[in-house]
């Protein structure tokens, strides 16, 4: 048992980055306004956990301008795809030996 | 179990971000209904200001079919009627779907116009679009009789590929409309009972099942 919580990865243990590396498997890329609406977050919440993720290298941002207005998109890179899945898995399983201990 | 239980919804979370950040869910079920009735009443309009037509070659025991109308004006007439008619239909079925749209959206305090709902009005618009430009083709040939079963089946085609960017549900719907169009394209002559249940009868029925399995 302890083994398989061992492998839950702690970088998505805050509901926060569960939410934005949702978002991100799904979809190529996504502004930063754009999630904070999805995850109906405030600005500091979700910079401070997108700053979590990009220490990791799970995610990668892209700054340019649209017209004259700055625009942050952000993106999984593969590692960040392979971590989530993993911990997919993990989530998955711990989930199927419950059940079977009962 | 409590362990089970948060890890539980977790994935259920993360499955409905998912969704949610790829799909338009705003399209109201209502509006389904609207757009069914609008259609219906539009048709009606055609059949009874055409009655003459429509019902006497019924009661001959033949179907109705432009084609079959000798006089070149009254045909004339009756698809500038029919394109006016439906062009009218369109603006009040389109309307209505937004502005119901827009409410439901609100309610649920989701922006109605971001990504999802963008990609969906491609998805939807690029075989509809073709389709409308193909049934005026048809009908600048003449070939009027294949010009109501094309409708049927690019709006069925549309809605089945742009099924991907909302609710799946709508891709049944879609499925629908392609088989009536079809139908309609074998058995000429009763286009008007095709679109009756095509753009009307299904679209009431789609709109009910969306309203009650999502929004009630």
């Amino acid at each position: 048992m302890d083994n398989i919580i061992s492998k839950l990865n702690k970088a998505f243990e805050s509901r926060v980055r569960l939410g934005i590396m949702s978002v991100l498997m799904v979809n190529d890329s996504i502004d930063f306004n754009s999630l904070k609406e999805l995850l109906n977050i405030t600005d500091g919440n979700l910079a401070s956990h997108l700053k979590a993720l990009e220490k990791e290298e799970y995610i990668g941002v892209k700054k340019q301008f649209i017209g004259r207005k700055p625009n942050t998109s952000y993106e999984a890179t593969e590692a960040g795809k392979e971590a989530f899945n993993q911990h997919l898995k993990a989530l998955e399983d711990l989930i199927k030996s419950t059940e079977t201990d009962e | 179990m409590q362990d089970n239980l948060t890890h539980l919804d977790q994935l259920k979370e993360i499955r409905q971000i998912m969704e949610k950040s790829t799909k338009f869910i705003s399209l109201s079920g209502i509006s389904g209904v609207w757009v069914g009735f609008v259609a219906l009443a539009g048709i009606a309009v055609v059949l009874f200001s055409f009655d003459s037509y429509f019902f006497t070659r019924y009661s001959d025991g033949g179907v109705f079919s432009v084609d079959k109308l000798l006089n070149y004006n009254d045909l004339n007439r009756l698809i500038r009627f029919v394109l006016i008619d439906a062009l009218i239909m369109l603006v009040f079925a389109i309307g209505g779907a937004i502005l119901l749209t827009i409410r439901k959206a609100k309610k649920k305090g989701l922006s109605v116009w971001d990504k999802t709902a963008k990609r969906f009005l491609v998805s939807l618009m690029v075989p509809l679009a073709t389709g409308g430009i193909f049934t005026l083709i048809l009908i600048y040939h003449g070939i009027f009789a294949m010009a109501g079963p094309a409708t049927l089946i690019f709006y069925g085609l549309a809605l089945i590929n742009a099924g991907r960017f909302t609710l799946n549900d709508i891709r049944f719907l879609g499925l629908f409309e392609v088989l009536l169009g079809l139908l309609a394209a074998l058995f000429l002559g009763y286009t008007a009972i095709f679109w009756a249940i095509g753009f009307g009868l299904l679209h009431i029925i789609y709109g009910l099942v969306m309203y009650f399995k999502y929004e009630k």
